[in-house]
C-alpha cells in the first residue's frame, strides 16, 4: 500500500478518468431519456420530469456525483495533458500519428475542452435557470363548466405538485402569491399552499425557436453532440481497457458497444433541437 | 534509386540541433534503410565530415539498438519489424526520407540520432525480476506445470525487446507497453506471482519518475511495436496495479 | 611457460564436485572489500555478474551497448541443451557429454566438457525459476526439441527467441543486483586495454562511449566475457559491434590465445545479395528438422533458375537433389553445422547454386507443410486429400513452430518461404577459438578469467547447435562463482586497488596514443573500407576451405592491409565524444592482428577437423581427415609483438573416457 498511490500515480489517474468518465455516460443516458420527452412527451410530462430531477434526494446525490464526475473528468484530463506535453519537449518534425492512431483518440483533450465549454453555456441557459431565476411556471388550460349552465369556459390555470390546480385568477387577483419563484403561499401568511413547475419546457422551446438566434443555438448544440460523438467512440472502450478489462474474448462486443453507444447516444440528443426549431 | 534525405543533426546533448538535407544516389532496394545510411556516412566519412550518429547493433531485428523516427513513423512505414529490418523496397526513387530520433524527455538525445534510454534499465532496476539467488539450487524445472496457455502470453509478452518504439510513437511518450510487458511476464507465471504486488507498485513508481507520460489508450504503441506487444498487457498491469493498491 | 590446465584428479564423473567441496570459500564479510571487474554483459558476463554480486562481490560491469540487454547472446534463436532426458529418449550426463566431444571432433578438453554437462541440468532449474518463458507443451511441462548433430530431442526453447529469453533471464538477475547497488553498471563503455601489476590483473582501461573520455577502472580480477570474433570476417551473423578488442587486449598483455582457426560457418543463413550488405542473418538451425535440403540434379536446371526463367517449384521431385539426405542416411538434414555447410559450397562450387550469385541453396518446407497438414487433418477427423485444406492445417504448424523466423526472412528476402523454398548459404557464425583458459577459466595471467565465447574451451573445432547458449551461462552461473572464489580467497587483505600506479599509467598512455595516432592521420579511406578487405582475404583464404598457400598469401595480405590501414585510415570526429568510427576504428585494428594469427594457425594445423578444413586433408569422398597422431593438442599462441611471430604452445588432449573415432554421420 506504502507505494500506491491511487490518486498521484501515472496509473490512479487513469483508473479515475475511466470511472468518472463512464459515470458519466450513465449520467448521459439518464439524462437523454428525460429529455425525449420534449419530443415524445407534453410539457407537463416534461417538466414534470424536470422537477423530480431537481427535488428528489435520491436524484440529488447522483447530481452532486455527475457535478464532481465533470469536475474531476475535466480537471483530471488537463492535468494529464499538460504532464504528457511535458513528457515530449521537443516534438517531431514529421509525425504520421494517422498512420497508427484513429484521430479522436488523439485529440480527446481538444474534445473534451469542446465539451467543457458546451456544458458551460447549456447550464447556464438551463440549469442556472432552473435553479436561481425568475423562471414562468408551467400553465395549462382548462375548460370549466360554468355552473348552473351548459357552457364552459377555458381556464388558465398553474399546475401543481400534488396534483391540484391553482387558477392564475387566483394569482392575479391576490388570492394566492408565489413565491421563491414556485411556491404558492396564501397571500400575506406563511402557509405554503401548493408547489408549482417550473415551465423548463417553454425556456427550451423559446430558446431554440428564439428568433434571431434560434438558428445558431441549434447548429451549436448539433455540433457540440458532434463532439461528444468522437469523444464517447474513444472514451467508451477506452474506459474499459483503463480499468483493465481488455479480453480478446470480449474486446469486440465493448468496442461495438462503445461504438453503438457513441453514435446513437449523441444522435438523439441532437435530434430535440433540430426537431424544436424545425418543426414543432 | 536517389533519395532526399532530411536527418536531425545534433552535435550533443546540450546542442540545439536542427534538420540538415542530403541527397544520396545509388541506393538498391534490397539494402537494408541502414546499409543506405552507411553508404551516406562512408561518403560523409571520406568528405572529412562528421558522419551521421545512430545506434545500431544486431541488425537483425532482436537487439532493440534501433531505433529512428522514419517519415514520421517509429522504425519507418513497415509492420513487425526494426529499422535494421527494413528494406529500401519500401521506398521509391525520389523520395524525401525524414529521419529523426525517438523523442521523449526520458530519451534525452545524445548525438544525432542516438538517444539515452537508460530510463528502461532503471524502470526495470525496480523490480523487473524474480527475486531468486541464482544457485542452480531450484527446485526441478518441470515441478510446477504452467498452463501452455499462459506460458505462451508469458512469452508473447517476454518478447519486448525494448527498443522504445512505444514511447516514441505515443503522443504521450508514455512507456506503459514497455512496463506492462514485463510485469504481463511475471504476472503470467507463478514463479513471479509471489512478488507480484511489490513489482507492479515498484516499476510504476519508477516508472513514473522517469517523466514518462500517461496513457490514453490511443494505441499507437501496439501498432508501431516491431514485437507486436499487445495492449492487452497495459490493461493487466492496470489491473494488477489496482489490485496491489487496494491490498 | 608451460601450460598447466589445473584439471583436478579423479574419476571425471566426480572431478567437479570433488573439486567444489575442496576449493577455498571467502566468508561473506570479506567479499565485500573484493571487486571484481566483469567486461561483456551477454549470457557468460551477465550471469557472471549477478552470481558474483549475488555472493557478495563488488561488481563493475562494462557492455559497449546502451544496456546490457542487447548483449548479442540474445540473438540466439534454436536453444539451449540440457542433460534432463525429460523425453526418456535414452538422453543422460554422459551422451551429452560424448555428443559434444564428438561434434567437436575431438578436440575439446573432456573434464570441461564433462563439467558443462552436469550443470546443464541446473541451468534449465534456473532458468525456469528466473521466470524464463520456456516452451510447454499442453500438460503444463517443458517441451524439447532436437537438433543438428544429436539423436536425442534435449533442446529447450523459446520459439526461435530462446537466446533473447536466457539472456533477458540473466539481464533480470543483474538488475536485482543493480538495484541493490551490488553491480555497478557501466554501459556504453568499451574496455581498451587490461592493466597487469606484479603478473596480475588488476584492472582495465575503458573509453566512455558518450563522452570519450579514458577511465581506469581496478578491481582484484577481471572477467573478460565479450564474445567471438567472427566479425574478422566482416560479413557474419555476429552483430555489427561485436569484437575482439578486450580479448586481444588480454592477449597482448600475456593471455594465450588458442584455436583461432576454429571458426564455425553456419549452414542455413539468408545468402548475399550485393556489396552493399552489413551483415548476415541466420535463420535457426531448428529449421533443418522440417527443411529438406536442396538443389537442382541437372546444371541445366541450376542455370535456369539463376537466370530467373524457372522457379524451384517447378523442379520435378526426381530432378531434385536432397544431397544431404543422400550422403548422409543416417543424419540426413540434422548432420552437425560444420559437415552440411561444406556439402553446401561442394554443390555450389561444382554449379548447382542456386540465386544470382551461385551460392545458395533450397531449404524447403513444402513435405513438412504436408506431413503436418495430414497428421493435423487426421487428429481432427478431416479429409486428409483434399489439398487446400491439408496445406493451410500445416501451414499453421510450420507457423507455430517457426513463424518468426519466416517473417524474417519474408522481410529480408521479398519472398514468402511457405509457398517458395528459403535460400540459404554458410556464414561465419561462431568461433570455437579463443583465449586459453585452464579448468578454473583463468588465462595465463594470474586473476583474468574469459568466459563463454571469447575463451576456447569446450566445442573443440565444431561447436553442437544449443550448447553456446549452454556454455555461456554454466561459465557464468556455475562455474567461475566457484573457481573465481578460490583465487580471490588469497586477495581478502590486500584491499582497494589503487588506479594512480605506474601500471595504470602505463596503460592508459598506451591507449591514448592509439587513439591519438587513428585521430591526427591523415588518410583517406573509411574504417569499413578496411574491414571489407580484411573480410575478402578472410572468407576467401581462410573459409570454410583452407589450402597452404592461400593461408600463406591470406597472411601476407592481411600484414600488408594492416600496414596500410595505420597509413591510409580516416577518421573524421573528435576523439573527446561520441564517435562510431573511432569505435571501429580501434576494433578492426585488433581484427587485422588477429586476422594474421588465424591464418598462421590455420597454416600450422595440417589436418582438417571440425570447422577447419585443409583441402590438402580430406578423404576421396571429400570428407574431412582429422590426424590424432599430430595434431590432438590445443594450440595456444603466445602474444611476440607481431601476430606471425606468435609462439606456439600445445595442450596435448587426453581422452580417458571417450574412444576417439573418425566422426561418421553416414
Amino acid at each position: 500500500m506504502a507505494k500506491s498511490a491511487l490518486l498521484k500515480s501515472s496509473l490512479g489517474k487513469k483508473y479515475w478518468m475511466a470511472l468518472t468518465g463512464l459515470f458519466l455516460c450513465l449520467f448521459l443516458v439518464g439524462h437523454l431519456a428525460g429529455n425525449l420527452q420534449l419530443i415524445f412527451g407534453t410539457d407537463l410530462q416534461f417538466n414534470q420530469y424536470a422537477y423530480f430531477m431537481t427535488s428528489n434526494p435520491a436524484v440529488k446525490i447522483l447530481s452532486y456525483l455527475t457535478y464532481f464526475s465533470i469536475l474531476f473528468h475535466a480537471v483530471d484530463g488537463i492535468m494529464l495533458t499538460i504532464q504528457n506535453k511535458k513528457a515530449r519537449p521537443v516534438g517531431y518534425v514529421k509525425n504520421n500519428a494517422a498512420a497508427n492512431s484513429t484521430w479522436q483518440s488523439r485529440n480527446m483533450a481538444v474534445l473534451g475542452t469542446l465539451l467543457l465549454v458546451f456544458i458551460a453555456t447549456h447550464m447556464v441557459n438551463f440549469w442556472a435557470k432552473m435553479h436561481f431565476s425568475e423562471m414562468p411556471l408551467q400553465q395549462q388550460t382548462v375548460s370549466q363548466p360554468i355552473p348552473m349552465t351548459n357552457e364552459k369556459i377555458d381556464v388558465v390555470v398553474y399546475n401543481t405538485t400534488t396534483g391540484s390546480f391553482i387558477a392564475q385568477q387566483q394569482v392575479e387577483g391576490g388570492e394566492f402569491e408565489v413565491r421563491n419563484n414556485k411556491e404558492f403561499y396564501i397571500k400575506g401568511s406563511d402557509i405554503k399552499f401548493a408547489e408549482g413547475y417550473k415551465d423548463l419546457y417553454k425556456i427550451t422551446v423559446d430558446f431554440f425557436k428564439d428568433p434571431s438566434y434560434g438558428l445558431v443555438f441549434t447548429l451549436f448544440y448539433v455540433f457540440s453532440m458532434a463532439v461528444l460523438a468522437f469523444h464517447l467512440l474513444h472514451g467508451f472502450a477506452s474506459a474499459f481497457q483503463s480499468l483493465g478489462a481488455n479480453n480478446p474474448k470480449y474486446n469486440g462486443l465493448i468496442k461495438g458497444l462503445g461504438k453503438l453507444f457513441a453514435i446513437i447516444v449523441p444522435l438523439l440528443f441532437a435530434i430535440i433541437p433540430i426537431y424544436i426549431h424545425f418543426i414543432k | 534509386m536517389n533519395l532526399t534525405l532530411k536527418i536531425w543533426r545534433q552535435k550533443n546533448a546540450k546542442d540545439k540541433g536542427q534538420m540538415v538535407d542530403y541527397k544520396i544516389g545509388g541506393i538498391e532496394p534490397d539494402m537494408s534503410f541502414l546499409e543506405m545510411l552507411d553508404v551516406l556516412n562512408n561518403e560523409l566519412v571520406e568528405k572529412g565530415d562528421d558522419p551521421v550518429a545512430f545506434d545500431h547493433d544486431c541488425r537483425e531485428g532482436i537487439c532493440g539498438m534501433c531505433s529512428l523516427f522514419i517519415n514520421g513513423e517509429a522504425h519507418g512505414p513497415d509492420r513487425g519489424i526494426t529499422t535494421c529490418q527494413l528494406h529500401m523496397r519500401k521506398f521509391k526513387d525520389g523520395d524525401t526520407i525524414y529521419i529523426e530520433p525517438f523523442r521523449a524527455k526520458a530519451f534525452p538525445v545524445i548525438k544525432d540520432l542516438v538517444v539515452d534510454r537508460s530510463s528502461f534499465d532503471r524502470i526495470q532496476h525496480a523490480g523487473g525480476f524474480i527475486s531468486v539467488n541464482t544457485s542452480g539450487n531450484t527446485q526441478d524445472a518441470n515441478n510446477i506445470p504452467i498452463k501452455k496457455h499462459d506460458a505462451d502470453r508469458a512469452f508473447d509478452a517476454a518478447t519486448c525487446i525494448g527498443c522504445g518504439a512505444c514511447v516514441a510513437s505515443c503522443k504521450n511518450s508514455s512507456a506503459m507497453l514497455f512496463v506492462s510487458a514485463k510485469v504481463s511476464q511475471f504476472a503470467l507465471l507463478p514463479q513471479g506471482r509471489v512478488e507480484a504486488t511489490e513489482r507492479v507498485l515498484n516499476m510504476v513508481e519508477a516508472m513514473d519518475q522517469e517523466g514518462f507520460g500517461n496513457c490514453t489508450n490511443t494505441g499507437a504503441c501496439e501498432v508501431e511495436c516491431p514485437k507486436g506487444i499487445s495492449l492487452e498487457n497495459i490493461a493487466r498491469m492496470n489491473r494488477e496495479y489496482l489490485a496491489a493498491s487496494i491490498k | 611457460m608451460a601450460l598447466d590446465n589445473k584439471i583436478p584428479q579423479g574419476p571425471i564423473a566426480s572431478k567437479w564436485t570433488d573439486y567444489k567441496n575442496h576449493i577455498n570459500l571467502i566468508n561473506p564479510a570479506n567479499k565485500r572489500n573484493i571487486d571484481v571487474i566483469i567486461v561483456g554483459t551477454g549470457l557468460a558476463g551477465g550471469s557472471a555478474a549477478a552470481t558474483l554480486a549475488e555472493l557478495g562481490y563488488n561488481v563493475k560491469a562494462f557492455c559497449y551497448q546502451d544496456s546490457p540487454r542487447r548483449a548479442h547472446s540474445i540473438a540466439a534463436q534454436g536453444g539451449i541443451n540440457a542433460a534432463k532426458n525429460y523425453q526418456g529418449d535414452g538422453d543422460s550426463v554422459y551422451r551429452l557429454f560424448y555428443e559434444t566431444v564428438k561434434g567437436g571432433d575431438y578436440r575439446a578438453r573432456e573434464a570441461n566438457v564433462h563439467r558443462l554437462a552436469e550443470v546443464s541440468v541446473n541451468i534449465i532449474d534456473q532458468c525456469v525459476a528466473q521466470g524464463v518463458p520456456l516452451a510447454r507443451e499442453y500438460g503444463g511441462l517443458l517441451d524439447n526439441r532436437s537438433f543438428g548433430g544429436t539423436q536425442v530431442s534435449r533442446t529447450f526453447y523459446a520459439k526461435g527467441q530462446t537466446g533473447q529469453q536466457l539472456l533477458l533471464g540473466a539481464y533480470s538477475a543483474m538488475n536485482r543486483q543493480i538495484g541493490r547497488g551490488k553491480i555497478k553498471m557501466y554501459n556504453r563503455h568499451e574496455m581498451l586495454d587490461v592493466v597487469i601489476v606484479d603478473g596480475k590483473a588488476r584492472g582495465i582501461i575503458a573509453r566512455n562511449l558518450v563522452t570519450g573520455e579514458i577511465e581506469r577502472h581496478s578491481a582484484h580480477a577481471v572477467v573478460i566475457a565479450t564474445g567471438g570474433y567472427g566479425n574478422v570476417f566482416f560479413l557474419s551473423t555476429n552483430a555489427m559491434g561485436s569484437n575482439v578488442t578486450a580479448a586481444w587486449k588480454a592477449h597482448k598483455r600475456g593471455a594465450y590465445f588458442a584455436n583461432p582457426c576454429y571458426t564455425q560457418i553456419h549452414p542455413t543463413c539468408i545468402p548475399v545479395t550485393g556489396d552493399h550488405q552489413s551483415k548476415l542473418t541466420l535463420m535457426s538451425e531448428s529449421l533443418r528438422n522440417d527443411g529438406r535440403i536442396w538443389v537442382p540434379k541437372k546444371l541445366e536446371d541450376a542455370q535456369a533458375i539463376r537466370e530467373g526463367k524457372l522457379k524451384p517449384t517447378q523442379i520435378a521431385e526426381a530432378d531434385r537433389d536432397y544431397y544431404l539426405e543422400r550422403r548422409y542416411p543416417s543424419f540426413g538434414n540434422l548432420v552437425p553445422r560444420d559437415v552440411a555447410s561444406r556439402a553446401a559450397k561442394e554443390r555450389c562450387d561444382a554449379g548447382f547454386g542456386v540465386n544470382a550469385t551461385g551460392e545458395a541453396v533450397y531449404l524447403d518446407f513444402a513435405s513438412a507443410i504436408d506431413r503436418y497438414g495430414k497428421e493435423q487433418a487426421r487428429i481432427h477427423h478431416l479429409d486428409e486429400n483434399d489439398a487446400k485444406l491439408v496445406y493451410d492445417l500445416g501451414k499453421k504448424v510450420v507457423e507455430n513452430k517457426y513463424g518468426n523466423l519466416f517473417q524474417m526472412y519474408y522481410k529480408i528476402v521479398d519472398e514468402d518461404p511457405y509457398t517458395t523454398p528459403m535460400m540459404i548459404y554458410p556464414a561465419v557464425h561462431y568461433t570455437m577459438g579463443g583465449v586459453w583458459v585452464d579448468y578454473n577459466l583463468m588465462t595465463t595471467i594470474e586473476g583474468c578469467y574469459c568466459l563463454g565465447e571469447a575463451n576456447f574451451s569446450d566445442h573443440g573445432a565444431n561447436r553442437l547447435g544449443a550448447s553456446a547458449l549452454m556454455q555461456g551461462l554454466a561459465d557464468g552461473y556455475f562455474v567461475l562463482p566457484y573457481t573465481i572464489g578460490d583465487y580471490l580467497s588469497k586477495d581478502i587483505r590486500t584491499g582497494k586497488i589503487s588506479t594512480d600506479t605506474p601500471e595504470f599509467e602505463e596503460a592508459e598512455n598506451n591507449v591514448r596514443s592509439m587513439i591519438d595516432h587513428l585521430m591526427n592521420n591523415k588518410g583517406e579511406h573509411s574504417v569499413d573500407y578496411f574491414h571489407k578487405k580484411l573480410g575478402k582475404i578472410m572468407w576467401n583464404k581462410v573459409g570454410m576451405a583452407r589450402n597452404a598457400q592461400g593461408l600463406t598469401e591470406a597472411m601476407d595480405e592481411i600484414a600488408a592491409l594492416r600496414e596500410d590501414f595505420y597509413k591510409n585510415v580516416k577518421v573524421s570526429g573528435k576523439a573527446e565524444s561520441f564517435n562510431q568510427e573511432l569505435e571501429k576504428a580501434l576494433r578492426v585494428a585488433d581484427f587485422l592482428e588477429l586476422g594474421e594469427l588465424f591464418a598462421k594457425d590455420a597454416l600450422h594445423r595440417e589436418e582438417s577437423c571440425g570447422g577447419h578444413f585443409r583441402e590438402e586433408h580430406q578423404t576421396e569422398e571429400g570428407e574431412a581427415k582429422r590426424d590424432d597422431e599430430n595434431f590432438s593438442y590445443v594450440a595456444a599462441w603466445e602474444y611476440k609483438g607481431n601476430p606471425r611471430e606468435a609462439v606456439l604452445h600445445k595442450e596435448s588432449l587426453v581422452y580417458e573416457n571417450i574412444k576417439m573415432v573418425t566422426r561418421s554421420y553416414k
